[in-house]
């Protein structure tokens, strides 16, 4: 069996310009939604405060429940559904950060079974101080950045041959961001600030397939974010596990076409580099979707079977894997040309394709 | 092909070590004869799976050093009157040190000697003229705050754990943080909210007296004597339920402290059938108490923990023998961790729960069903979808996905590593992604076939290429977990590590592994054609 039969010879980046707009339009929605929103919903992790996991025997509106809970710190909570409609299970949380959680499920059973009259089982309880929530989310932002900082060393080193440029551009980054962490500046501004100097570095220092893939992983991980803010999801401790898994999974895609296009390079010395491209994820196209698809498969099922617990972990990855699939061909590659019309002013128009 | 022997061999063995570690997790009960050096860890379940607490404390340590600059200021009164130092003022600022006002006609030589003699943690800072005096500071060296912050610490973990051990948790994880915090996880408990308040209770235990010459209406109108304090006795009637709080004026002064117990046991009233402590005291304690009792016959002695009073009985007569009983209407539980608390010490500062993560055993039980129900569900489509598609091929490469399970569940308990419910979706994802070395390598013999390469030389060429990209792509993809690994906490870590096998095992099984069988069939045994789909 085979997806694609005859040798194939799609021109994807003849549509580079049509995949930018697309792709600007995507980053556009998500920057609006975001700052529309106030930022990415972040959870109890992130926020600090309680979130209590309950089951319930039959169905309670959440009015229902706050009443119930009167009286027990936990008379202003917000009350959500969870999981599927026939489990009765229900999420109390608090956003109140001084409230001590010691006890606060056990009071949340006491007054919920006496109260409404029936068997209330406590399935989690999360309590998250502040001070730890803050810490928390520097930490997620220090990793998705250092992550991507060590990647674009790897990668410059693999395919340019640039080891030691990467290496001592990462290092000055990585020393500027902490040191700058330590006069207390704002860590989320400096993570987005040292990425954007990271990726004024790759063009400067022209280190092209660590820019693309810096950029198309960002791509990728913002995408994914847009996607939680569209359905209202909460960016948890997990969730960013998951991103960095997204990331981990995108670079690997990249690699692959990044690997054909260092092999056709050495083939044909000759093409034009666009032509080179093409051929590169033509060749890759049949790997692609098959790989893409087997993942997607076991995500899908993942998110059917996989439980409430791990929803949302299924569904970033989900997400993130049509993303970065999509961005492996239509925003990491095309950013290679970008340096093209500096290099060979002739590059664009040489040769038809072919 | 005495290479291919040798490197069936090295995948044989690769195969025993696993399951030799996979052994302790698959059977209840070892065989005798598994002793010494084989394994006997089996899969740590994380908490998310199997139910428990998790907490992060922090110890207040600045409370010890208010507790310790109190105690130097209650030392230093007599010190002072002996060296014949009148002092106008003295008194504790924050953690700085002391406060000390001397008369404007003192000089400092004598107050000098006395620090160099008998305190030398502290330093004397140039003094600040006001109307009434002079004021001076005994600041505090920063290298003994530390300790005193260090020691509190450290006691503070030392008195959890003794706490934890005595509550009876199996396999508690209790570690320190930085920043004098406490990591804690119990698994598996039934009562966290019990298990939470032992924990968190400082425990310190006081013996004061009722003070009997002053009235009590006075000074809860606000007139509470120098000397003395209000503190409460909560009490819930059994047959109505409901709570009263009595009031009682103390002296503050508390001439005997948990410090002096020695032992605390649970012991049952056999006229009331209720419970109470009692409690053993150290000879000075035993001194103390029998001097008490025999000064005080008649009076009240209020038996106070963490400034609540837990009953004020009335000393009928002078107790020796260092023992002493605490009764209140306990439940047998109270008992049981008032008991606990009492052996394993008080806090040396209180703690403040910074975050709590509870799940309850239900919840754990149906995340592993239901993680292993997808799991099972998504491995079997794929393994028919790649055996469909590549045919032979395909099935070797079913084989090799396959191996990944027990390579990735045995390396989990070679490395002690947690397995988390994210832990389970990345096994899972593995199993996405270890197909696709499967696919890398498989498109590329198809590729090199288009060319008119003959079977072998496809095969081996097509290996040979495609382990280059799957290398690179590993190599990337482990970056993200190794940072993962470092910024992670908990379930994350797990998640981290579980990944970093599963890349592993992925070039073990596609690449290694199912390299032999192909060099079997196509350089051991000749065949021409391939079945690649």
């Amino acid at each position: 069996m085979e997806i694609f039969k005859s040798k194939l010879n799609i021109d994807f980046i003849g549509k580079r310009y049509a995949a930018f707009t697309l792709s600007g339009l995507c980053i556009l929605v998500t920057l609006v939604l975001l700052l529309w929103r106030g930022g990415p919903n972040y959870g109890v992790d992130f926020t600090g405060g309680v979130v209590i996991q309950v089951k319930m025997e039959k169905k309670h509106t959440p009015s229902e429940i706050r009443e119930a809970l009167a009286g027990t710190q936990l008379d202003d909570s917000i009350i959500q559904e969870f999981g599927e409609t026939g489990a009765f299970e229900y999420l109390i949380r608090v956003t109140n950060p001084d409230l001590q959680a010691a006890g606060l499920g056990d009071k949340a059973q006491k007054a919920l079974s006496e109260k409404l009259g029936e068997k209330v089982d406590i399935r989690q309880v999360e309590m998250v101080g502040p001070q730890v929530g803050e810490e928390l989310r520097k930490k997620a932002l220090y990793a998705i950045f250092y992550a991507l900082l060590i990647m674009a060393v790897y990668i410059s080193g693999r395919f340019e041959h640039k080891w030691l440029m990467a290496i001592i551009m990462a290092g000055c980054l990585i020393a500027a961001t902490s040191f700058a962490a330590i006069f207390g500046a704002g860590v989320v501004w400096l993570i987005f600030i040292a990425l954007f100097v990271t990726i004024a570095f790759c063009w400067f220092l022209t280190l092209r397939f660590a820019m693309a893939a810096i950029v198309s992983l960002m791509f990728d991980v913002l995408i994914t974010m847009g996607a939680f803010a569209v359905t209202n999801r909460e960016i948890s401790l997990s969730i960013v596990a998951a991103l960095l898994t997204i990331v981990g999974y995108s670079i690997n895609d990249k690699i692959v076409v990044y690997d054909r296009i260092r092999e056709v390079l050495a083939r044909f010395r000759k093409m034009a580099f666009k032509d080179i491209i093409n051929i590169s994820i033509n060749e890759t196209l049949s790997r692609t979707i098959l790989t893409g698809t087997t993942t997607l498969i076991v995500l899908i099922v993942l998110l059917i079977f996989g439980g409430p617990v791990i929803h949302d972990f299924a569904f970033a990855l989900l997400v993130g894997i049509i993303t970065g699939t999509y961005s492996s061909i239509f925003v990491a590659s095309p950013i290679l040309l970008l340096w093209e019309g500096k290099i060979t002013q002739s590059g664009r128009n040489s040769r038809p394709q072919g | 092909m005495k290479r291919l022997g040798w490197r069936a061999g090295i995948a044989a063995a690769l195969m025993v070590i696993a399951f030799v570690f996979l052994v302790p997790s698959m059977t209840q009960e070892l065989p005798p004869w598994w002793s010494g050096v084989l394994p006997k860890d089996k899969i740590h379940l994380g908490l998310d799976l199997q139910g428990g607490v998790h907490l992060i404390l922090e110890v207040e340590v600045k409370k010890a050093a208010e507790s310790y600059l109190e105690r130097v200021v209650e030392d230093l009164k007599p010190d002072l009157r002996k060296s014949k130092i009148r002092v106008l003022d003295l008194k504790r600022r924050g953690i700085e040190g002391i406060e000390l006002t001397l008369p404007p006609d003192q000089d400092t030589k004598d107050l000098e000697t006395l620090l160099g003699s008998t305190y030398p943690s502290f330093k004397l800072e140039p003094g600040v003229k006001d109307e009434k005096g002079r004021t001076y500071l005994l600041s505090l060296l920063d290298q003994e705050r530390t300790q005193i912050f260090k020691m509190a610490a450290d006691q503070a973990l030392e008195t959890i754990r003794n706490r934890i051990d005595q509550f009876g948790v199996t396999e508690p994880d209790i570690r320190p943080q930085t920043g004098h915090r406490i990591l804690i996880q119990l698994p598996g408990i039934k009562d966290p909210k019990r298990a939470i308040d032992l924990i968190g209770k400082t425990a310190r235990m006081e013996f004061k007296l009722v003070d009997e010459e002053n009235s009590l209406e006075e000074a809860l109108k606000g007139n509470v004597p120098a000397g003395s304090e209000i503190l409460h006795e909560s009490a819930v009637d059994r047959k109505t339920g409901r709570k009263t709080s009595v009031p009682f004026l103390l002296k503050k002064r508390a001439p005997l402290t948990g410090e002096s117990i020695t032992d605390a046991r649970v012991q049952l009233d056999t006229q009331m059938g209720e419970p109470y402590v009692s409690l053993s005291f150290d000879s000075r304690g035993a001194r103390v108490f029998e001097r008490i009792t025999g000064e005080n016959v008649g009076k009240r002695l209020a038996i106070v923990l963490d400034d609540k009073v837990y009953s004020a009985p009335v000393i009928r007569d002078k107790i020796s023998g260092g023992k002493a009983q605490i009764t209140g209407a306990f439940t047998m539980d109270d008992a049981k961790d008032l008991a606990i608390v009492l052996r394993a010490g008080a806090l040396p500062a209180p703690v403040k729960i910074l975050e709590e993560r509870t799940v309850g055993p239900s919840l754990g039980k149906d995340s592993i069903d239901q993680g292993l129900q997808s799991m099972l569900i998504g491995g079997i489509i794929v393994l028919i979808l790649v055996a469909l598609y590549y045919r032979l091929a395909g099935l070797i490469a079913d084989v090799t996905l396959l191996l990944n399970i027990p390579f990735i569940l045995g390396g989990l308990a070679m490395f002690g590593a947690t397995l988390t419910l994210p832990g389970i979706a990345g096994i899972i994802l593995t199993i996405g992604m270890s197909v696709d070395a499967n696919v890398l390598i498989f498109e590329r013999i198809r590729e090199e076939l288009r060319m008119g390469k003959p079977a072998r030389a496809a095969m081996e060429a097509g290996f040979s290429r495609a382990v280059v990209t799957i290398l690179d792509s590993n190599v990337t993809t482990m970056i993200a977990a190794l940072v993962l690994l470092q910024f992670g906490t908990g379930p994350i870590r797990g998640f981290a590590v579980t990944l970093m096998i599963g890349l592993v095992s992925n070039v073990l099984t596609a690449v290694f592994m199912a390299r032999i069988v192909f060099d079997y069939l196509y350089v051991h045994k000749r065949w021409k054609t391939i079945s690649i789909g």
